[in-house]
């Protein structure tokens, strides 16, 4: 089974995340992305490379390194073009006979009517007559250009290397804050926007800053110097060609535009295409056996085929006109050498330039209309990159939680007494949840909380724990207020069960040892034994070392409740919460969790939160919410005779089935609950 | 795996393929002409001084340079079309396969995978061909006559030629393949940061309430460590590459000057063939470049190629029969006999022997435990998966002799995850029955307790739903996924624990109304409560497979331990018994 999924293949759906599957996009076509603008695009561009800050010397030492080998890189076509100058010469020279001068030479040329080849002859270099090539000078221009080749090269290679680190190191630093930020930021940071897209800034948008960052610093710089001293020497052996040859930038460019234009909208229809195709490939696989068993597998096929046959033509004319920039340019850049070629031509038949220059020319020519596009395309990147960066900015920048008081008071062993002294709480300001509530829980006491979805049952047991911050009153454990503990010191002594059965990918004993990273092996299977998870775990190919994946999907929702169980069974800490533990695990199984359960709580301040009425019969006290008020309290048998909200939810409840309508299923809990309620 | 999974989807286009590669042939000859012209030019025109001559030959040069962006065009062209077309195929075949799976392949796979599989690697597989057909192809046509052509300006210079590609191709195929290994390392270990980032962020609360950010903050650090050592082993190697072709380049351009000349000394070559062999050596050592580059996408592209493979070449377990047996029209009866089913390859069977009878107009409810074979049970009977041995009748017709068309005409299946598709409440609900007029969706709707909140949507039956369902709450969607059911007026109803996000309330008025609608249908209902199967005609309690118990309640409370267990861990009820 598992071998069918390469490792590979999980980590890439893990690594594309709720959101990508979503927007559903091919991999690769980055272009076709719409490109997103940043916000204010030079303060933020100035502040990523203020990232690069400690690495300024290096960033110094690059910049030294690009310009002198770029400038070597520039001379050695010209001196290049002097070896060709000497070859010609002495192939004019072998011709002429010995002692006769280059003037007399070119005299006899012109008296044969052959001015042309006279003008070329009386302007040469290196023309000895009689002799033919002159090796020794040849070989020292070459053995020149070589070793400038050579420099130029170790200079990029370094060049290469410090960027590499720099840039690696800086992003290395840029991760570690963010992550060191994500510790430090207050729940309600991560309740208030989709958790796909938190994550994406994390990962993908640190990514694209990574990447825009290497390739811009890298290429920006090079490209541009490349660009600038080709020019400067095309100027310098010929304004006329230089002329020429730069007419070619605006053509180039506005081909390139006129074309990128055309093929970004074709890219967007292939990405829209994609997504369309991902949606009915999602849809009908997800939906499988309803659509086999409802016949409806040919409909799907029709409809699949219109949708690829949509994405075909889409994909189809992407391709062709983002392919059809490289021909077309390679087509100006011919012109250009033809041009070249013949206008140079002519001009060493007149004497006016050398061959050698043309030579050197052509290779001018030719290597600037790379950079060039280089940094067109390169102004995209950046963009996306600065975008992205604002981003990731954007968490740095965030408001963080209070920090722990400075006197923080260490309390000694916990009794676990909990009290709410007129507290009040609200996610939103317009919207008050929790108002002026009291409670005293007095120490091994069980509190159980009932109420609809949305009464603020949740909110309440968080509040314990100091995940959100209170707007008025206070809450003491054991006589100290909450806010005068470090939140460490508090919650170590509270352990705690939730709706949502959060598993890290690890393997099953590491998750149940999550909360106390001491524990021996005997101490984790005696906690798997009391929460039932022994019972399961036995029928797991690898046992406790069974690897849980990121989406848990391996282990039914029911039996990654009972982990979480002995992972707060596990940590013995003096105050437990319990919110709705049991939801997804079947009654039965639960009548036995509930026995370990209650050996768990007999000495503990517990506070249960549960739908099933079934399951609080022994707490000692029972809390029934509503809209965050506390509408009643007392015992199981006090409330039902009360005849009041609690007995009317028991009557409604007298098999022990779920109490909401609205209640969402435990598996889709993580999608579709915005606030963390 | 690449090689043959192209080899069958190119064939229907053998004609563009073979007029694609005569146009790259065409435009690799007419760039490979360009510089043989301007050797000429050099030779015949500037040495001379013929003017008149090099205005020709630049003209000749303007025409080649026609022919050569026109022939490429068109080439790209083709090379567009074709992998686009290859990509559609591949898509669609893997789209049908999928379709014939029955629901043991494709849980086998897992629809994420089979989606991805259907999707990116299929894009994967089109890249590469795209990129074969528009740059490869002529990378060793202009090889062949680079060579040629360099052969032809001077033999003797050739051995340069014989030097320089081998020299080029070992140095960047070095650096590659000890690339290869790094890129995969840095995949792994950008996977792992984004991993733990992911579960801190997802699991935030549970860091915090059993604080461990210290941990988790050392765990990042090991992570975030090894990523940046890869991309900086990856990076260096990166900076090694482009210095070294530079020099390669270089060098071999000295070379043919150097070497060149002693030939010109000697009387063996003119100036002008020396040029024309330079631009040979760079175009042929750039299409060696360019193929090595080229290269590296194969490894990757073979993998999807791989997975694609895999998914054709599963074979549905289970089949259409050859000759079907027609499941008689009006009330039909179910009845498993003595039903084993194994996944293949496990140790101990699901279900073991379990038979049971459900006359139509009957209900019979199956209970049991987490993970007791309900699910699996239910399954069965429209044959999404087949049993290992014994038989399941439908109507007296094994399932496996039936049409599969037939048989789940038969059948209205309500899922243990209430999947809705995307369209509005009319289309879902049509999915039962695509000509069902408003009035028999209405009610349905009002049989499954659906229709009060339909009728409060703006837009009442063509109110939107999004992918999943996920735009009403779960006990909607359960509802609706119920009146979708209905609406096939099936002769067999499932229910796979469809009521269990149901209030007693609504569950009570819901199997009420169902009653009457399905007085002729065999209805077969998974639960975990018991109120919810209490008035059904026969109870089969399921454990570990095996069948423990079954009758009515009150005969199960006297005869089964198994169902007192479950009845009295709903203690509620023992008060209301």
């Amino acid at each position: 089974m598992s071998e069918l999924k390469t490792a590979e293949e999980k980590a890439a759906e893990e690594r594309r995340g709720p959101a990508a599957v979503r927007r559903g996009g091919p991999p690769h076509a980055t272009i076709g992305m719409p490109t997103e603008k940043s916000q204010d695009f030079v303060p933020s561009a100035k502040r990523v490379l203020r990232l690069m800050g400690p690495e300024r010397v290096v960033v110094w030492a690059v910049v030294a390194l690009a310009v002198g080998s770029v400038l070597l890189n520039a001379v050695g076509p010209k001196i290049l073009g002097t070896a060709t100058d000497i070859v010609f010469a002495g192939v004019f020279g072998s011709q002429i006979p010995p002692g006769v001068t280059q003037e007399q030479a070119a005299q006899d040329l012109r008296a044969r009517g052959e001015d042309q080849v006279a003008d070329m002859l009386a302007v040469m270099d290196y023309v000895v007559p009689g002799q033919g090539i002159d090796f020794s000078a040849l070989g020292r221009v070459l053995l020149i250009v070589l070793g400038i080749y050579l420099v130029a090269a170790l200079l990029q290679l370094f060049q290469g290397r410090l960027l590499t680190g720099a840039v690696n190191r800086t992003i290395f630093r840029l991760r570690r804050d963010v992550e060191d930020k994500l510790n430090r930021l207050p729940l309600p940071y991560f309740d208030g926007q989709p958790r796909g897209e938190l994550l994406s800034r994390v990962t993908n948008d640190i990514d694209n800053v990574a990447q825009s960052l290497q390739q811009t610093l890298s290429q920006l710089l090079t490209s541009l110097l490349t660009v600038v001293a080709m020019v400067s020497m095309m100027v310098w052996i010929s304004p006329l060609l230089a002329v020429i040859a730069l007419v070619t930038i605006p053509v180039t460019m506005a081909v390139t535009r006129a074309i990128g234009k055309r093929s970004q909208s074709h890219f967007v229809q292939q990405w829209k295409s994609t997504g369309e195709v991902n949606g009915v490939v999602e849809e009908t696989f997800t939906g499988h056996e309803l659509v086999k068993v409802f016949g409806r597998q040919a409909e799907a096929d029709r409809e699949f085929a219109v949708r690829n046959d949509a994405l075909h033509h889409a994909s189809f004319r992407a391709q062709f006109i983002s392919g059809s920039i490289m021909p077309t340019m390679m087509f100006i850049g011919n012109l250009n050498y033809v041009v070249i070629a013949v206008i140079g031509g002519l001009r060493v038949s007149t004497g006016a330039m050398s061959l050698g220059d043309v030579q050197a020319f052509i290779q001018y020519s030719r290597q600037f209309t790379q950079p060039l596009t280089q940094v067109a395309s390169m102004a995209n990147l950046m963009q996306s990159g600065v975008a992205s960066a604002e981003r990731v900015f954007a968490i740095l920048d965030a408001p963080e939680q209070d920090p722990d008081t400075a006197s923080a008071v260490a309390v000694g062993g916990t009794r676990g007494r909990v009290a709410f002294e007129d507290v009040s709480f609200s996610y939103r300001a317009d919207t008050p949840l929790i108002e002026h509530l009291d409670l005293v829980v007095e120490p091994g006491q069980t509190v159980a909380i009932v109420g609809p979805t949305g009464a603020g049952k949740t909110t309440l047991v968080n509040l314990i724990l100091r995940f959100y911050e209170l707007d008025g009153g206070r809450i003491t454990l054991d006589g100290v207020d909450i806010t005068d503990l470090t939140r460490h010191d508090l919650r170590s002594r509270i352990g705690m069960v939730l709706q949502d059965t959060w598993l890290f990918g690890g393997t099953i004993r590491e998750n149940i040892a999550y909360g106390r990273p001491d524990a021996t092996d005997e101490d984790v299977l005696e906690a798997a034994r009391a929460t039932y998870v022994d019972r399961f775990v036995h029928a797991l190919p690898d046992g406790y070392e069974t690897v849980l994946n990121a989406e848990a999907d391996n282990i039914s929702a029911g039996e990654r409740q009972l982990i979480t169980i002995a992972r707060a069974f596990l940590a013995a800490p003096s105050l437990l919460i319990l919110d709705e533990a049991t939801s997804s695990v079947d009654t039965r199984t639960e009548l036995l969790v509930q026995h370990a359960m209650s050996a768990l709580r007999s000495d503990r301040t517990s506070f249960v939160i549960a739908h099933r009425l079934s399951t609080i019969r022994d707490a000692d006290v029972i809390l029934v919410m509503e809209e965050g008020r506390i509408v009643e309290r007392g015992s199981h048998a006090e409330l039902l005779a009360a005849g009041g909200p609690f007995a009317a939810l028991y009557a409604a409840q007298f098999a022990g089935a779920a109490t909401d309508l609205d209640e969402i299923p435990a598996g889709q809990a993580e999608l579709a609950r915005p606030l963390g309620r | 795996m690449l090689y043959r999974l192209t080899r069958t989807y190119l064939a229907p286009y053998a004609v563009p393929l073979t007029v694609l590669l005569v146009l790259q042939l065409v435009a690799t000859l007419a760039s490979l002409y360009l510089p043989s012209l301007n050797g000429r030019i050099i030779d015949e025109g500037v040495a001379v001084g013929d003017t008149a001559f090099i205005i020709r030959a630049g003209a000749v040069m303007l025409v080649v340079s026609l022919v050569q962006v026109a022939a490429t065009i068109a080439a790209t062209r083709i090379g567009a079309q074709t992998s686009a077309s290859l990509g559609r195929d591949v898509r669609s075949s893997v789209f049908r396969r999928v379709g014939q799976f029955s629901a043991q392949e494709l849980s086998r796979f897992g629809a994420p995978t089979l989606i991805s599989r259907s999707t990116n690697d299929v894009t994967q597989v089109q890249q590469v061909t795209y990129m074969f057909l528009a740059m490869m192809v002529s990378a060793p046509l202009m090889m062949v006559g680079g060579i040629f052509m360099a052969v032809r300006e001077d033999a003797g210079l050739s051995w340069l030629v014989a030097v320089a590609v081998p020299a080029l191709a070992v140095a960047v195929g070095l650096i590659i393949v000890r690339m290869v290994p790094h890129f995969r390392a840095m995949q792994k270990s950008v996977d792992s940061v984004n991993r733990i980032l992911r579960e801190q962020i997802t699991g935030v609360r549970v860091v915090r309430a059993f604080v461990r950010e210290d941990v988790e903050r050392e765990r990042f650090a090991v992570a975030n460590r090894t990523y940046t050592g890869t991309a900086l082993a990856v990076g260096k190697l990166m900076a090694l590459a482009f210095p070294v072709v530079t020099v390669i380049f270089n060098a071999s351009t000295v070379a043919v000057l150097w070497f060149g000349a002693l030939r010109i000394e000697d009387g063996d070559m003119q100036i002008g063939a020396l040029t024309a062999f330079m631009a040979y050596l760079i175009q042929i050592l750039m299409s060696v470049m360019m193929a090595t580059f080229m290269s590296m996408m194969i490894p990757r592209a073979s993998v999807s190629a791989g997975r694609i493979q895999e998914v054709l070449g599963t074979e549905s377990s289970v089949h259409a029969p050859t000759d079907p047996v027609a499941i008689p029209r009006g009330p039909v009866s179910v009845e498993l006999r003595g039903v084993t089913f194994a996944y293949p390859g496990a140790e101990a069977p699901v279900l073991r022997e379990v038979s049971l009878h459900a006359e139509p107009g009957t209900t019979t409810a199956v209970v049991g435990s987490t993970g007791a074979g309900k699910t699996t049970l239910l399954g069965l009977v429209p044959r999404l998966h087949d049993v290992t041995s014994g038989q399941v009748l439908v109507g007296g017709v094994d399932v496996r002799d039936a049409d599969p068309e037939d048989l789940w005409a038969h059948i209205g299946l309500v899922p243990q995850r209430p999947y809705l598709f995307s369209g509005t409440v009319a289309s879902n609900l049509r999915y039962g029955d695509p000509d069902a007029t408003d009035d028999e969706l209405w009610e349905a709707l009002r049989v499954a307790q659906a229709e009060d909140f339909v009728r409060a949507m703006p837009q009442g039956l063509e109110s939107p739903i999004a992918q999943g369902g996920t735009n009403v709450s779960g006990g909607q969607r359960q509802r609706l996924a119920i009146a979708r059911a209905l609406v096939s007026k099936a002769g067999v109803y499932l229910f796979d624990d469809a009521f269990s996000a149901l209030d007693v309330a609504t569950d009570a008025r819901l199997r009420a109304a169902l009653r009457p609608v399905t007085r002729n249908a065999a209805v077969l209902v998974v639960a975990q409560r018991v109120s919810t199967i209490i008035h059904a005609d026969q109870i089969v309690v399921l454990d570990g497979g095996v069948v423990v118990g079954s009758g009515t309640h009150q005969q199960l409370l006297d005869t089964c331990p198994t169902y007192v267990e479950i009845v009295e861990s709903q203690q509620a009820m023992e008060e209301a018994a």
